[in-house]
């Protein structure tokens, strides 16, 4: 039932990440992606690691890729875009090389039966708190250091797009827009 | 194991029929409750009272035509609906629903994946449910879909954050993610409800569930008087009755989890047995919503984005960290 299951999610994930790479319409490679990333989190279910399959959804799904999909406002997204490849061959080549490098990275321990948890799970803790235990513990600074690359990016974000911010466009009055005659005041 | 499979297949119909069976009453009850705050009388002619109108609505919705506007996306239009009905049902799977109880000797648990991290489960697949609207918008090819899809993608992301925000506190009191470990946990009677230790929590839970399941005053993904019908616009039949299907079972998912996490769940509750009581409580919830939809008028999107980042966020960040340090201390 699970060899069953772990195919078939495996299947259509690797189907849809195909489509998203070689369809012509970002709106079927944005939709493939984003059923992709649900379906991984498939896969940890599979896993018995039902706190990261949850947050895969809530990450990827919820958040990441629909940050891409409100980026999808400013194109036009019923159309299909042409790509223009200067070195197709080398492409390949160079693409092919470093997937199947990725390949007999993750698989060469696997069949070398070489895996060993560094940090195994504490006996006891259910899912959330055995990430948790881990992240708090061993991985602190990496966290921690993650946290503040993400606050430095949030202020880098408010300052770009700050300018101007204190001027609401709502609370202007009709009047002062007349005068302005539709041109900017500057 | 195969009866475990069968029993899940059989949970999982009926759940099916069931929701969308109330999703459609539940049209006639919010014509009815409407018709009844504004001092009409809704739907009165066909059937005793009107109640034969939900049939005639099927009728007409599932004869009508399948119409596919040109220039737009067809595959993309025609899974929309169904992203926004199935993400609807699948976030109704973790949840709850009844007590326990013993049939023909059999004891059946009303949950169909009894998995421990129930309220991410829930929450992380409403968040998927914006994919529904969203691709609608874009795929249709009309500007006034296209608006509605980029205010769904405002709205959606901006008010899970306060949903999430605003659970955590209750999270951190019970410890545990499982919605029937929150149940149990307010075993005690009225008394032991976590409304009364995060009555801020509760509201905050409850305005972000508004905009959440698009109802009014937050229903702009489809404010008939700005952008046509948002979304919607272009779809008719049996695809725009599957945007509906889900959007009301998205209201009965969050009474289920309000009622659950705020308000005693299935326990009993004095001489109601419980079962009724959590029926009860997201019954009350639904009206509430249409009792809101009644009295309060639309906001301006920048009205929304101002309550949910200036004055919804912060008081949740404060709530969190107020439970923190009232737990340690």
């Amino acid at each position: 039932m699970e060899t069953f299951a772990f195919y078939f999610f495996a299947v259509l994930i690797t189907a849809l990440f195909l489509v998203t790479v070689l369809s012509q319409n970002i709106l079927y490679a944005m939709t493939s992606l984003a059923a992709g990333m649900v379906l991984i989190s498939g896969l940890f279910f599979l896993l018995g690691a039902d706190f990261l399959g949850v947050v895969q959804l809530i990450v990827y799904v919820g958040a990441v890729m629909a940050l891409y999909a409100f980026a999808m406002m400013f194109f036009d997204a019923t159309g299909s875009i042409k790509e223009r490849h200067s070195h197709p061959a080398l492409v390949f080549l160079l693409g092919g090389l470093s997937a199947v490098l990725m390949v007999v990275i993750f698989a060469a321990p696997q069949i070398g039966q070489h895996v060993e948890a560094l940090y195994p799970a504490a006996a006891g803790a259910n899912n959330p708190q055995a990430v948790g235990l881990v992240l708090f513990t061993k991985y602190l600074v990496p966290f921690e250091v993650a946290a503040v690359m993400l606050l430095v990016a949030m202020i880098a974000g408010i300052i770009l797009a700050g300018k101007k911010m204190e001027r609401s466009l709502s609370k202007i009055n009709d009047s002062e827009l007349e005068q302005n005659g539709g041109k900017d005041e500057q | 194991m195969d009866g475990y499979i069968i029993g899940t297949i059989i949970k999982a119909v009926l759940v099916l029929a069931i929701i969308s069976a109330l999703a459609g009453f539940g049209t006639y009850i919010e014509r009815k409750v409407l018709a009844f705050m504004q001092r009409r009388l809704g739907p009165m002619h066909v059937g005793p009272y009107g109640l034969l109108q939900i049939l005639a609505d099927g009728i007409k919705l599932f004869t009508k035509e399948d119409f596919i506007p040109s220039g737009a996306n067809r595959l993309i239009f025609m899974i929309a609906p169904a992203i926004t009905a199935m993400t609807a049902f699948i976030a109704l799977a973790a949840v709850p629903l009844l007590p326990e109880f013993t049939l023909f000797g059999v004891t059946v648990r009303p949950i169909i994946a009894d998995i421990n991290v129930g309220i991410l489960f829930v929450l992380g697949m409403m968040a998927a449910g914006l994919y529904g609207p969203l691709l609608a918008g874009l795929a249709q090819n009309n500007k006034w879909g296209l608006l509605g899809a980029a205010r769904t993608a405002v709205q959606f992301l901006s008010y899970e954050v306060v949903t999430g925000l605003s659970i955590l506190a209750p999270i951190m009191i019970v410890g545990s993610l499982s919605l029937i470990d929150f149940n149990n946990y307010q075993a005690g009677g009225i008394g032991e409800w976590l409304i009364w230790k995060q009555p801020l929590a509760f509201v905050l839970f409850l305005i972000a569930g508004f905009a959440e399941t698009n109802r009014t005053p937050f229903d702009l993904l489809e404010h008939e008087a700005e952008v046509v019908s948002g979304y919607a616009t272009e779809y008719s039949g049996m695809r725009w009755g599957m945007f509906f299907i889900g959007e009301y079972a998205n209201m009965i998912t969050i009474g289920f989890l309000a009622s659950l996490i705020f308000l005693g769940g299935f326990n009993p509750w004095g001489f109601i047995p419980g079962g009724l009581a959590i029926i009860l409580k997201v019954s009350f919830f639904f009206f509430l919503m249409l009792w809101v939809r009644a009295s309060w008028p639309h906001i301006r999107p920048d009205q929304l984005m101002w309550l949910c980042w200036k004055v919804l966020m912060p008081l949740a960040v404060i709530n969190v960290t107020l439970t923190g340090l009232v737990m340690m201390f």
